[in-house]
């Protein structure tokens, strides 16, 4: 790893500022996934800026019916919190099945999210459930927010502050790990709020996390396993690697989708 | 360079460091506590795995400057004086390593994991386990050993 100046600020705004003098300068929460892109030189920021100094950026809350969470909140926190537990806990199940416990007790929501890593688990969440990400300038939708393999929305000097989830009257996550990575291959989160039905794959698309239209529009008839029994994925822009082939991908999708509408 | 200050073992220290010292080499390099160990240096194999403010973390994908002001506790610190902690008793008594590279991070995960979870059953403790890799046992006499080490660690806590 290349050597960097250290920041560690106390407030968004210092943050915010560090950002802008700095262009080649990045922002470090858990760092699961920055340091290991760093040892491997495949980042070299001239300037890291630690954001676990500056209050009020972790915490879950229950309001109405929107959890929010906490953009420095930690897998491990959310995985274990009874206030997701009850509310949402296709959410706190994800959070559990994130890495390990070690990586769980540093990885944060606000990283996972702004990395946007094509097989993290926390960007289906987000887009099954058409979260609300919270910055230190706007708000966005995960619609809005998702652009593309390990591409978001945000910009220059941007800094997630919180994610807000309006809670799903059913909701579930099948997630089928690489044994050795334990990333997901394909991770397929359902929500069902309404009537409206959302299914965001994870894992398996080379554009990173997308929706598959064609379950949500089987399920929206009838939420249930049956709806979808005719549901056949096209591999076509899913990833084929030494892990497996788009074609299987494409299989696993089906399969995890049928899994998690079973658990919903 | 700048300075980071750290309770180590229960000692408060301060060091230079560079900003891209690891956790894992400021303990082995600077501090010489050696008995934290680099297996992979990819967050997969947990040898590196030791406390921060009483929570396992991979100490070779934590920066140093990160701990400013944390408590981090090392293999080293667990045992009280010659009298070893009841997770290192136990791994020794059920034999739970071989050749011993992987085993302070074990022990250490063990230890969280029992603070955690009281005592877990044996299916717990191989799906707590997956992040600490053992290239010589084959996990059995090591999810023996904390399966012994949790009931042992319990009954000490009264």
């Amino acid at each position: 790893m290349y050597d960097f100046n250290f920041h560690r600020p106390k407030s968004l705004r210092k943050a915010a500022a560090i950002l802008a003098e700095n262009e080649e300068a990045k922002l470090i929460a858990g760092g699961q996934t920055l340091l290991p892109t760093m040892k491997q030189r495949l980042a070299a920021p001239s300037d890291v800026v630690d954001l676990s100094a500056i209050s009020g950026l972790s915490g879950i809350e229950l309001k109405g019916r929107k959890l929010q969470i906490g953009a420095m909140t930690k897998h491990y926190d959310v995985a274990t919190s009874q206030v997701v537990r009850e509310a949402l806990p296709a959410l706190a199940d994800l959070a559990g099945m994130i890495g390990d416990p070690a990586v769980r007790n540093r990885g944060t929501i606000g990283g996972s999210v702004a990395n946007n890593d094509p097989a993290a688990d926390y960007p289906a969440a987000c887009l099954a459930l058409n979260a609300t990400i919270v910055t230190n300038k706007r708000r966005m939708t995960a619609d809005e927010f998702f652009t593309g393999l390990f591409d978001t929305a945000l910009e220059e000097g941007e800094i997630i502050t919180k994610v807000i989830f309006p809670l799903p009257k059913r909701a579930a996550y099948a997630k089928f790990r690489n044994p050795a990575s334990r990333y997901a291959m394909a991770g397929v989160f359902v929500s069902k709020r309404g009537r409206e039905v959302r299914v965001a794959v994870t894992g398996a698309g080379s554009d990173g996390v997308f929706r598959l239209t064609q379950a949500e529009e089987m399920l929206s008839k009838r939420f249930s396993e049956k709806a979808l029994k005719d549901l056949t994925v096209d591999p076509d822009g899913l990833v084929g690697d030494i892990h497996g082939s788009a074609e299987y991908r494409a299989n696993l999708v089906a399969v995890m989708t049928r899994r998690a509408v079973a658990a919903a | 360079m700048p300075k980071v200050s750290m309770t180590v073992n229960g000692e408060l220290v301060s060091k230079m460091v560079e900003g891209r010292t690891l956790l894992v080499d400021f303990l082995r390099d600077t501090l010489k506590l050696t008995g934290t160990h680099i297996g992979c240096d990819t967050s997969q194999c947990g040898a590196c795995v030791v406390h921060m403010d009483g929570s396992a973390v991979k100490s070779c994908t934590t920066l140093a400057l990160a701990c400013q002001g944390a408590e981090i506790m090392t293999i080293e610190g667990l045992a009280d004086g010659e009298t070893l902690h009841p997770m290192q008793t136990a791994f020794n008594d059920h034999h739970g390593l071989q050749c011993g590279y992987c085993t302070p991070g074990m022990i250490m995960t063990a230890v969280d994991m029992v603070k955690r979870l009281g005592v877990p059953d044996e299916e717990t403790i191989r799906a707590e386990l997956e992040g600490n890799i053992c290239r010589c046992t084959g996990y059995h006499n090591i999810v023996k050993a904390i399966a012994a080490g949790a009931e042992a660690m319990n009954k000490s806590n009264g």
